[in-house]
């Protein structure tokens, strides 16, 4: 696997308990990570307030146009897709719903493939519908790294599924071990 | 270089030539839209029309109207509501009404006023403090059709009950239902709201400055500009505010990240208000 340059998480249905495991897992974060997780639009900034409370490192959700950065967790906001430019900022996007959605994986996933290419580990979690699977297809286009929850243990198997048998998945995991793989890949970035 | 870096960089080659297309055909100038939006909206288009590159559509703006028009149309997004935000009109009214309030008259401006529900919210918000009858407010877009639908303030009735929750939130002290006549299946704007209210076209891009402002609401539409835009857009709004005028933008915009922080004070993070500085 490149060495990542960028975490993109997509859940959906069963989302919030597996994410509370994976960001409580992490310690040091070299790198950005990017979470979508559908949410009714009028949730406000309950599911931040909630996953915030696992983890010491800064966690917000992006303001646009600001830069992404290391040693950060961002959550995308209801009611908007989250999208990176060219020069590594966010870009909110209030355009249609995607896969009945927004936030939709897809969006972070295909524009983060465009702009970090090889060095983005993609990771689909546990959810009912098939946001996800082009910007999977996206990420492996640019040679990245997708790691799909196995479909066995998630709480909602549709969405990794989907991933997983388009043949897009470079790991089918279960949450112990994609949180021992990501902190292993993270261990990696620090030592260079 | 992958060809997949290649055909990215071919991409978006194509679609600078697409937005010159469209600016020379229909004096909308999208080139400093924030450039992943754009994209979004032209693939939506490309696959209704079963095209596969961004240059197909080139030669259809040239030559087919209809899909201009259509084109045109993705790339209007409109979304509004009556009190969207609700928080943020609360705080409008706990933290600028009181210096508003002693001034002889008021003006002020929604830039990207979409269908007029924003501003009748604010007129509502300024009749209920009292402030209506002493304040001028000017509503611009720069799309036409939307205007027009902004002027007849006819809303389906559908939408009526989330305003009404919306204007509850916001701190409204009457009844919604003052507000508006309700039809069979859409409810229209009282009249006595639009008395102080001027619909007109303007461009941010291209127009100048709308002088003397006391307050500007520009929410959620510096969101489709680029950071060379936004700034561009952020000085002529600092320019058409007094000293000490204050600028409303959307939840999620900044002055931060466009080069313009030190025009304006923060009055409130959480809901974007920012106050021009006296020099
Ligand atoms: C999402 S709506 C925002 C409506 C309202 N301010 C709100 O927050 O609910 C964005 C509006 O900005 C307008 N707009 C986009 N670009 C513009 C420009 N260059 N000049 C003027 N208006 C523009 C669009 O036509 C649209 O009506």
């Amino acid at each position: 696997m490149v060495t990542p340059r960028i975490i993109v998480v997509g859940a959906s249905a069963g989302g919030l308990s597996v994410l509370e495991k994976i960001i409580s897992s992490i310690d040091v974060l070299p790198i950005p990570l990017v979470i979508v997780q559908h949410i009714s639009p009028d949730s406000g900034d309950s599911v931040l307030r909630l996953l915030k409370k696992y983890s010491s490192i800064p966690f917000t959700e992006p303001i646009d146009k600001e830069g992404l950065e290391e040693n950060h967790i961002y959550l995308a906001p209801p009611d908007y897709h989250v999208m990176i430019e060219h020069d590594k900022s966010f870009s909110l996007y209030l355009g249609p719903k995607e896969n009945f959605c927004r936030p939709a994986i897809d969006l972070l996933f295909e524009t983060a493939a465009e702009v970090y290419k090889d060095g983005v580990l993609g990771i689909i979690l546990t959810g009912a519908n098939r946001d996800g699977l082009r910007g999977c297809q996206k990420i492996k286009l640019f040679h990245g790294t997708v790691i799909a929850q196995n479909p066995e243990e998630a709480q909602v198997p549709v969405m990794p599924k989907a991933v997983v048998s388009e043949g897009l998945a470079d790991h089918v995991l279960n949450i112990d071990e994609i949180c021992i793989m990501i902190n292993s890949v993270l261990k990696g970035v620090i030592d260079g | 270089m992958t060809e997949e870096e290649e055909n990215l960089i071919n991409e978006d080659l194509e679609v600078e030539l697409v937005l010159e297309a469209l600016l020379k055909k229909s004096d909308f100038d999208y080139r400093n839209y924030s450039r992943s939006h754009i994209k979004r909206r032209l693939n939506h288009r490309l696959a209704i029309e079963g095209y596969s590159k961004y240059s197909e559509l080139i030669p259809q703006i040239i030559y087919n109207k209809t899909l201009l028009g259509k084109l045109l149309s993705d790339l209007s997004i409109n979304v509004t509501e009556m009190f969207r935000d609700p928080s943020f009109f609360k705080e409008l009214k706990k933290r600028v009404f009181p210096y508003i309030e002693t001034y002889p008259f008021v003006r002020i401006w929604h830039a990207g006023c979409s269908s007029g529900q924003e501003v009748y919210s604010m007129a509502i918000l300024l009749k209920e403090y009292g402030l209506y009858e002493k304040s001028q407010l000017y509503a611009t877009d720069f799309n036409n059709d939307i205007l027009e639908a902004a002027k007849n303030a006819i809303y389906p009735v559908d939408y009526i009950k989330k305003y009404t929750a919306n204007y509850q939130q916001a701190g409204g002290e009457n009844s919604f239902s003052d507000y508006y006549l309700a039809g069979y299946d859409s409810a229209s704007i009282t009249p006595t709201l639009k008395k102080n209210i001027l619909f007109s076209f303007h461009n941010l891009v291209t127009d100048g400055i709308f002088g003397e402002m006391h307050i500007i609401m520009c929410r959620n539409v510096l969101i489709y500009f680029d950071k060379e835009l936004q700034a561009k857009v952020l000085k002529l709004f600092a320019e058409s505010l007094v000293p000490g005028g204050f600028l409303c933008l959307g939840s999620k915009e900044s002055i931060r990240y466009s080069g313009v922080e030190n025009m304006f004070d923060v009055v409130s993070t959480d809901e974007k208000i920012f106050r021009k500085r006296v020099l």
